[in-house]
């Protein structure tokens, strides 16, 4: 019935006047509320252009002084020295160590951590090991950095009489530990999503549980996992405390593990903790750092999303 | 699809040489199954090890002195308040300006938009900006906040780290916001439109409540990210040695609304500030040990007041299983 016709002559159950729908007014707040909140969703747009114009500016003002072949072949890292020279691969070379350690950590800490707890774990095991997964996920990587410089270290000490101080091996251990939480859930997802039925097929033919998972499961799973993988190397790429604190602030090129480096990040971290003079080569360095950041690890990510859909196992 | 997966030579089953010593391997199975289990254990024991480090290194110094003092050269006096009361300020902010932008966006993604080039660009979009490194933010931040809107914001101010914070965990809400409200199942809204109400009518007063739960769980999850965050606000001027707190006006509130808030805007939300972790931070880099007590100290009481937020948060996500 349509509400606002009048209420049939002679019974009136419902006086009428008590509501009277406003429908001219529900539609425009209606409206009003759409377009708001569209506004919202429209900041997250806003935040990627504000990114990419930020750094795409700082960094022409950077190369107007700075030769873009400078900065690619210098061997020495020395921005605000006298004498400058603006060698990003002493950086590059720093973020490598420390991501790389990091890496040989969470790829088999995560992995094998992600197939125990979707292959091997009863469920209420699972119920307990995941939050604490979780946890780990969830401490600040500051902590992290005072657990590397502070336990790690003067405990590799202990083995390694050469290591300084400051390395790049113990801040990227300590960064692999970080980092395995997400590399076990993003992985077991994935392990997670390949139906059971696979696993069934491949008991029935006479395989064992690890010959199971490692020739059926695992290759089902595959492009998740390397998603995963791809993504712990971007994190690990882009982390900055446990780096900061642990490796140090000496940029120093090359590939050695035992000596005081400086990643990309931890540059950044350098010259903003001081008052940096707008316009200042300081400032425009750090944006143009920055940028190489940025560019490095959205590169990893579109190769992550191309990976996806090109290897994608579909199961119905 | 074929993968273009070739299997390990080690790999008897997948070479097409069957091994029929079943001995041989189970044992193989057997180790395989404690190497797994070594890698969970693994983790655990280092999650044990920096909290029974940071715990025995820091216990000691905490008292109500160390959570009263203000900072200090001196490591002995050094303390904790500016920085609770930083954090404080930014999180609050942060809670107060990302709830209703996150949610909103999420509402309007979820009920409202279309699918179109619009809001798939939208969606593209926000996968992107979580894969973009937390110190980038801070560049943002530092180039936009700092700088360009100087003005508004006062520079190196409350307000400017707050804002690069909540850019930084929007889309963690947005994304949150859409879990919770695709999960209310579509009979409501159906009956709610038979009912004669509008979309948002709708939303408001089903789904929204349905969905909240959820929505609040991921919320906090996403605060408690932030209050750890040290590197974006570092590089948007975040300054590691700060003296007093922002003004907040509890007098002046009764006696004189409007100066009030004037105060709030100008000693307030425009004061520089430190915030928890990078005040931890700031006592690590010191080469002097007794700084170094002192951020174990601090480090307790971050990982306290984030226990509690995620606990909060557990005990939300459990309400919501019970209720469904």
């Amino acid at each position: 019935m349509n509400p606002e016709s009048p209420p049939p002559a002679g019974g009136t159950a419902l006086p009428v006047q008590l509501w009277k729908p406003n429908r001219t007014l529900s539609y425009r707040v209606e409206l009003a509320v759409q377009i708001i909140f569209a506004a919202f969703a429209l900041i997250s747009v806003a935040t990627t252009i504000g990114i990419v114009a930020t750094l795409v500016f700082e960094t022409w003002e950077f190369f107007k002084e700075v030769p873009v072949w400078k900065f690619l072949t210098q061997t020495k890292w020395t921005p605000l020295f006298g004498s400058a020279q603006f060698g990003i691969m002493v950086l590059i070379s720093a973020t490598l160590r420390t991501s790389a350690i990091s890496m040989l950590v969470a790829i088999p800490l995560g992995m094998l951590a992600a197939i125990c707890l979707s292959e091997y774990a009863t469920p209420k095991v699972r119920s307990i090991l995941k939050p604490i997964l979780e946890i780990l996920a969830g401490i600040p990587t500051v902590v992290f950095g005072y657990f590397a410089l502070l336990f790690v270290t003067p405990f590799l000490q202990n083995f390694l009489p050469m290591l300084q101080g400051f390395n790049s091996l113990s801040a990227g251990l300590v960064l692999g530990i970080a980092i395995t939480p997400l590399v076990a859930s993003l992985s077991e997802d994935a392990i997670y999503a390949v139906p059971q039925s696979l696993r069934d097929g491949s008991y029935a033919l006479g395989a064992t549980k690890r010959e199971t998972i490692i020739s059926v499961v695992l290759p089902a799973a595959l492009s998740g996992i390397v998603s995963s993988l791809i993504l712990a190397v971007s994190r690990a790429i882009g982390e900055t405390m446990i780096v900061t604190l642990a490796a140090g602030q000496t940029a120093n090129f090359g590939l050695n593990p035992f000596v005081p480096v400086m990643t990309m990040t931890a540059f950044i971290v350098e010259v903003s903790k001081g008052d940096v003079e707008v316009a200042s080569i300081g400032f425009k360095t750090i944006f143009a750092v920055g940028m190489t950041l940025f560019l490095i690890t959205l590169s990893l990510n579109i190769f992550s999303f191309w990976f996806v859909r090109r290897f994608r196992e579909k199961y119905e | 699809m074929t993968t273009p997966y070739s299997p390990p030579e080690s790999d008897p089953l997948a070479q097409g040489q069957f091994d029929s010593k079943l001995e041989k391997r189970y044992l193989l199975d057997n180790i395989f199954q404690v190497l797994t289990w070594s890698a969970v254990v693994i983790a655990i024991i280092v999650l044990a090890v920096l909290l029974i480090d940071t715990f025995v290194d820091g216990l000691g110094r905490l008292d109500w002195d160390f959570l009263n003092s203000l900072p200090s050269r001196k490591p002995e006096r050094a303390g904790l308040h500016v920085a609770l009361i930083g954090t404080l300020w930014v999180m609050t902010i942060v809670a107060l300006v990302s709830f209703p932008l996150g949610v909103g966006a999420g509402i309007y993604l979820e009920e409202f938009a279309q699918d179109n080039w619009f809001t798939r660009i939208i969606e593209i979009n926000i996968n992107n900006l979580a894969g973009v490194p937390s110190i980038i933010y801070g560049l943002l931040g530092l180039a936009v906040f700092v700088q360009v809107l100087e003005p508004i914001t006062g520079g190196r101010s409350v307000l400017s780290g707050a804002l690069t914070l909540v850019l930084l965990i929007l889309p963690v809400i947005i994304v949150a916001t859409r879990e919770s409200l695709r999960a209310v199942p579509d009979s409501i809204r159906l009956a709610g439109f038979a009912l004669g109400s509008t979309r948002w009518q709708v939303v408001r007063e089903q789904v929204l409540p349905m969905a909240m739960p959820g929505v609040l769980t991921g919320t906090i999850l996403a605060l408690s990210r932030a209050i750890g965050e040290t590197a974006p606000l570092i590089a948007a001027g975040a300054l590691a040695f700060v003296a007093s707190t922002p003004t907040f006006p509890v007098v002046e509130w009764v006696q004189n609304p409007v100066k009030a808030l004037q105060i709030l805007w100008t000693e307030g939300i425009q004061d520089p500030y430190t915030v928890l972790p990078i005040q931890i931070y700031n006592w690590v880099a010191r080469p002097q040990a007794e700084f170094r007590t002192n951020a174990a100290a601090g480090i307790i009481v971050l990982l306290v007041v984030l226990l509690a937020m995620n606990s909060v948060a557990i005990i939300l996500r459990n309400k919501l299983q019970k209720t469904r």
